[in-house]
């Protein structure tokens, strides 16, 4: 007998289809409403940090170089206040197999699928992690299915994105690519249910295991290089799981001091689910439409509890415009002679900006670069907005209007990144926790967990429940 | 117009919901508009190009949609160029050769 396939009896069935298509029972960790055990499920069905360094050897992923920017050091400090202007590092994930610190990621996953008798695997995404998937599943003789949400529907789609596919098609892969929306997630659903194939989320224990090595690198690098650990980490932010598993990967390291920053472009004022939108945007990635609701409702995913939780790791949080990260992605190549591609490099504008405030003998970790080539550099990007309406001009990026201009900063000093409001962010999350459950009391496990989930203060969250009108 | 034989590497384009099927969760533009899919693979029968077709993609599955390009071809590119880009390298050398540095 056939299944019903219309969307509504589709997303009833997505429970059942995803306890088969990712293989764990995610009700063993819910501690009551809204809690659940977030420590008990990262250990039982993620892998131990040393399991995911083997892992990680046998595929090429990891161990990628650590490189000084001492132009770029040496610029920041050309206005930078006397003795302030901190050493600025970079890890250069694009030497990763697949061009980005998404391997290491799908590296988990992948072998995941492999070990428990998958014949291929599924990721829905428009990014890195396509790619990713696709190489990590060659390797280990699995097929790969990627779902990207690539064209508006002119059918005009993002260079940046059909050079994703390409190089997902590169791997062997198949790509199924589809218009704005997100009824992508029917479409991953009915592809799991046809295939039986493992979901390779970007959002489980697996996924996030995999970064963990990333944080563990930047500490191992650093003692090893200075002594001591990096003042300061920055990780470009969008479903908040490069930043929650660096985050892990340091606090495994013993690194406790270095300061945990997220940072992404951008593009508030722009509906992510809008096709008319939808190619007035040139970062696909790595920006606010994904870094705001995903930190203050991590739940929205693909599985029912996300690994990745960055409220409970980010210190400090930044904006920066698409002019700035364009600017810098052609400062790296200029002055330190290393050509990437743009969105990684959201956290090199991020530091740039904040090196300038550190002292000089403190130092600044961007934790990722990413590969670039057609379709996915600033001059096609930039090419893309300019035909699609989008003013180009050199001058003062804090007047960048998002879909309406792109503005390279006339000159680096000013570039500035912008300080988010993080209580206000923990706000949100504790605010869409109550209306998303209709709640009116928390227990105790309750309040623990979304102090822990928020990282926000009690006496705050208290404040803020009683602002609510939430019985604790 | 041309026969495009079985086996051939095609691409094909299909209507996945229709805009009254779509999510109700949606911006207006987004809900006017079909929500549509491209995907590539082997022809499985003797089609002209327009025609519905079945294809079996390279993860052998079986996918039917309006046959669009035969051998399709990526036209990405380095776009045109942008000459807003052009000093920026020369403006951050020049500075970093100049006076005044905090260093």
């Amino acid at each position: 007998m056939h299944k019903d396939t219309s969307y509504e009896a589709v997303m009833n069935r997505r429970g059942e289809i995803m306890k088969k298509a990712v293989g764990i029972d995610y009700e063993s960790f819910e501690l009551g409403g809204v809690a659940f055990d977030y420590e008990q499920m990262m250990r039982k069905t993620g892998y131990s940090l040393e399991e995911v360094q083997k892992i990680q050897r046998s595929t090429g992923v990891g161990n990628t170089p650590l490189l000084e920017l001492k132009n770029l050091t040496a610029l920041a400090r050309k206005f930078a206040p006397e003795g302030k202007g901190a050493r600025i590092f970079i890890k250069d994930e694009a030497s990763n197999p697949s061009g980005s610190y998404k391997a290491r990621r799908a590296s988990t996953s992948v072998y995941h699928a492999k070990k428990n008798g998958y014949k291929g695997v599924v990721a829905a995404t428009s990014g890195n992690y396509g790619a990713a998937v696709a190489s990590q599943a060659s390797m280990h003789g699995l097929e790969t299915i990627v779902i990207q949400e690539c064209y508006d529907s002119r059918g005009i789609g993002q260079p940046e994105i059909i050079e994703k596919a390409r190089k997902c098609e590169a791997y062997g892969a198949e790509v199924v690519q589809l218009t704005v929306g997100p009824e992508l997630f029917y479409t991953f659903l009915t592809t799991l249910e046809d295939t039986g194939y493992f979901n390779a989320s970007l959002y489980t224990p697996f996924g996030i295991a995999g970064v963990e090595t990333l944080g563990y690198e930047i500490s191992m690098d650093f003692r090893e290089l200075e002594g001591k650990d990096p003042d300061a980490v920055i990780c470009t932010n969008a479903g908040g799981g490069n930043l929650t598993g660096t985050a892990r990967g340091l606090l495994k390291a013993g690194a406790e001091n270095t300061r945990i920053i997220g940072a992404s472009v951008d593009l508030s004022g722009l509906h992510m689910a809008s096709d008319k939108e939808f190619n007035r945007k040139s970062f696909t990635t790595g920006h606010t439409g994904f870094g705001m609701p995903y930190a203050t409702w991590p739940d929205r995913t693909d599985v029912p509890r996300s690994a990745a939780r960055p409220l409970r790791y980010m210190d400090e949080y930044y904006l920066v415009s698409q002019g700035e990260v364009f600017f810098m992605t052609e400062a790296l190549a200029q002055i330190e002679g290393l050509e990437r591609g743009p969105a990684g490099n959201t956290s090199l504008a991020v530091a740039f900006s904040l090196a300038q405030n550190m002292d000089k003998d403190q130092t600044i970790v961007v934790q990722e670069t990413e590969y670039t080539g057609a379709g996915k550099h600033l001059q096609p990007q930039l090419s893309f907005a300019r035909e699609n309406g989008v003013e180009i001009l050199r001058g003062n990026p804090e007047e960048e209007v998002p879909g309406k201009n792109i503005i390279l900063p006339s000159d680096p000093k000013q570039i500035k990144a912008r300080p988010v409001d993080l209580d206000k962010m923990k706000t949100s999350y504790i605010k869409n926790t109550v209306k998303k459950n209709n709640i009116k009391e928390f227990t105790q496990d309750e309040i623990n967990f979304l102090q822990e989930d928020s990282k926000l203060e009690k006496v705050r969250l208290e404040a803020i429940l009683r602002e609510l009108n939430v019985k604790y | 117009m041309e026969t495009i034989k079985k086996g051939s590497w095609v691409r094909v384009y299909a209507v996945v919901l229709k805009s009254t099927e779509r999510s109700p969760n949606l911006p207006e533009d987004t809900k006017n508009v079909p929500l549509e899919m491209w995907n590539k693979g082997f022809l499985q029968e003797d089609a002209k190009i327009g025609d519905q077709v079945t294809i079996k993609t390279l993860t052998e599955r079986i996918v039917e949609g309006k046959l669009l390009e035969e051998n399709p071809t990526y036209t990405h590119s380095f776009g045109k160029f942008i000459p807003e880009i052009l000093p920026i390298g020369r403006e951050l050398k020049e500075i970093l050769r100049g006076g005044d540095e905090n260093a």
